[in-house]
């Protein structure tokens, strides 16, 4: 609980999420059709940012099982970090004008 | 760092990830985007391994290598046509890593300083990480199973069996009910069954769509990676996790919208399944009316002496590697004078833009090739539509016929073009399973043969 003004962290987060719906609406409308495979390959690499919760779970010296699945977010996450975007630079580098 | 500091090097990476995809509003400025991301990404992971409580060097760093090395040399190597596969099997990992994080903070609350005073896992955060595991399941099996169907490693056809909705239905109650449950006492008998249901129901969820209805499935479960990750960003309350969820989850939940409308189809409809075989080869519909056939030399011959040539390629031409050849009789037809241009369809591909990353691949000109709702007005001023690898997209029906199918749905104009020639090895109907007028209209000539062979032909007779 927040002392000074009695409103939930929660409540906070909830309108960063809710506003961050309305700007992703409206940034996706503006997407070009032609690159919409490119818009599926970042958003899939900028969504392994999830790789943060895993670097905390993996984060402590001591070894234990909360490490062991972190460790192997990790590889997960880069996988798709690392695919992602060098795909999409991939395909992106193709698109040429007349 | 100072918490401070830490909550805005995680703003400036998400705003980096809105740029990103700004970016990708033109191609000019798209791979300004793609960088934008990269770096957002460096420094949210940066931002990360600097906290105090993250010493373990030697393990992040070989989980990022390892990691890193299998993405960059798959994304190398992939092949454009395997683009739907590869984004399905991308999706799966966001999901298995939604769940792996969230049983991490699950065994290790106080890392995340997600307990209460008592060092119980706290309220909201039990319920925040019963969604964001339950949605990481759902997308971690159902990408596996629609990565199985692009694939062709399991059928594309409908996999359906009797109570198969209603069996859906209460294992998603179950789910809902465990989930409370999970909020109220939170063991790990109900995190590990919650999960478990959470696997089966992706599965269960995906087998009974069929192969024609995949783009709005990966699009679907793109918009669920990003549901789980602001699931877990709300677990580990984190903004840059929460942030870049709703942005992926918008995004792919706009995909879906536009691929449900390209195919006059409801989500519900789709999601429900069992429309839509992944072969074409229902066996041909039987009709005795004439059709034209023509050959090579005569389709060289009406393109070449045609003002203006519209080439609508499907997802045939890709099948037959025949992008490649399209472009040089492309070439051929702009040498002698004809202005020619591509018309692609939403769902051309298999899953939203992938026509366009094609013919991209194939050197073609992105300026010369458009959209549906850009060109469909004029074909009625176009000398030849050369139809090749699509059908229904083509078919008038959509239009004309309120009993068919496809009725409604949006489709590329050719009829309307002075001639059309259609590339095809038979008079065997689509996805949709049903006859195309077009086959048999007088201004028609069709092309019998392999794609590729015949626009290779062309090329030599132009």
């Amino acid at each position: 609980m927040d002392a000074a003004t009695g409103i939930d962290p929660f409540i906070f987060r909830l309108a960063i999420f809710v506003l961050a719906i309305f700007v992703g609406y409206y940034v996706v409308w503006s997407v070009t059709p032609a690159l919409h495979t490119p818009l599926m390959s970042v958003t899939n690499a900028i969504s392994s940012v999830i790789i943060v919760g895993a670097l905390i779970a993996a984060g402590p010296a001591d070894v234990s099982f909360s490490k062991v699945m972190g460790f192997i977010a990790i590889v997960l996450a880069s996988v798709n970090i690392f695919g992602g975007f060098v795909v999409t630079q991939r395909m992106l580098a193709m698109y040429k004008k007349k | 760092m100072s918490e401070n500091l830490t909550a805005l090097a995680y703003l400036v990476a998400s705003v980096l990830f809105i740029m990103a995809l700004r970016g990708l509003s033109s191609p000019e400025s798209s791979r300004k985007g793609n960088i934008y991301g990269i770096v957002g990404m460096a420094i949210a992971i940066a931002t990360t391994v600097v906290r105090p409580d993250v010493v373990s060097y030697g393990w992040i760093l070989g989980g990022i290598v390892l990691g890193g090395g299998v993405g960059t040399m798959i994304a190398l190597r992939i092949k454009m046509t395997a683009m739907p596969e590869l984004v399905a099997a991308f999706h799966s990992l966001v999901g298995m890593a939604a769940v792996m994080v969230a049983a991490a903070a699950f065994y290790n609350p106080a890392a995340y300083g997600i307990v209460d005073a008592e060092g119980v896992l706290k309220l909201a955060s039990r319920i925040e990480m019963g969604l964001g595991v339950a949605i990481g399941a759902i997308t971690f099996s159902g990408s596996v199973i629609a990565f199985a169907k692009l694939k062709g490693i399991m059928t594309g056809n409908p996999i359906v069996f009797p109570g198969q909705h209603p069996l859906n239905a209460l294992i998603g109650l179950v789910i809902i009910g465990l989930l409370i449950g999970f909020a109220a006492e939170p063991s790990p008998v109900l995190f590990w069954i919650m999960t478990g249901l959470a696997f089966a129901i992706g599965f269960l969820l995906i087998i009974p769509v069929g192969g024609a209805d995949m783009p709005v499935i990966v699009s679907m479960l793109n918009s669920y990676s990003g549901w789980a990750a602001a699931g877990i960003g709300f677990t580990l309350e984190n903004t840059a996790l929460i942030i870049t969820g709703a942005l992926v989850g918008s995004s792919g939940a706009i995909l879906s919208y536009i691929m449900c409308k390209a195919m006059n189809r409801s989500i519900v409809n789709v999601v429900l399944g069992g429309f839509g075989g992944d072969t074409s080869a229902a066996g041909a519909i039987r009709s005795d009316r004439p059709v034209r056939p023509g050959s090579a030399e005569d389709a060289a011959f009406i393109m070449k002496n045609a003002g203006s040539v519209i080439i609508v390629p499907g997802y045939g031409m890709a099948v037959a590697q025949a992008q490649h050849s399209v472009r040089e009789m492309a070439d051929a037809l702009k040498a002698n004078g004809v202005k020619v241009r591509y018309a692609i369809h939403p769902v051309a591909g298999r899953m939203p833009g992938h026509m366009n990353v094609l013919l991209a691949e194939a050197n073609v000109p992105y300026d010369e090739v458009a959209e549906l709702e850009e060109i469909n007005a004029d074909f009625s001023s176009t000398d030849v539509s050369f139809v090749i690898g699509a059908n229904d997209v083509t078919n008038p029906a959509a239009r004309t016929d309120p009993q068919s199918p496809i009725a409604g749905m949006p489709i590329l104009d050719v009829d309307k073009s002075r001639t059309v020639l259609f590339v095809k090895r038979s008079l065997s109907p689509g996805y949709a399973g049903i006859d195309n007028d077009l086959f048999y209209a007088e201004s028609t000539m069709m092309l019998f043969a392999d794609a590729k062979k015949m626009v290779d032909d062309i090329v030599k007779s132009l």
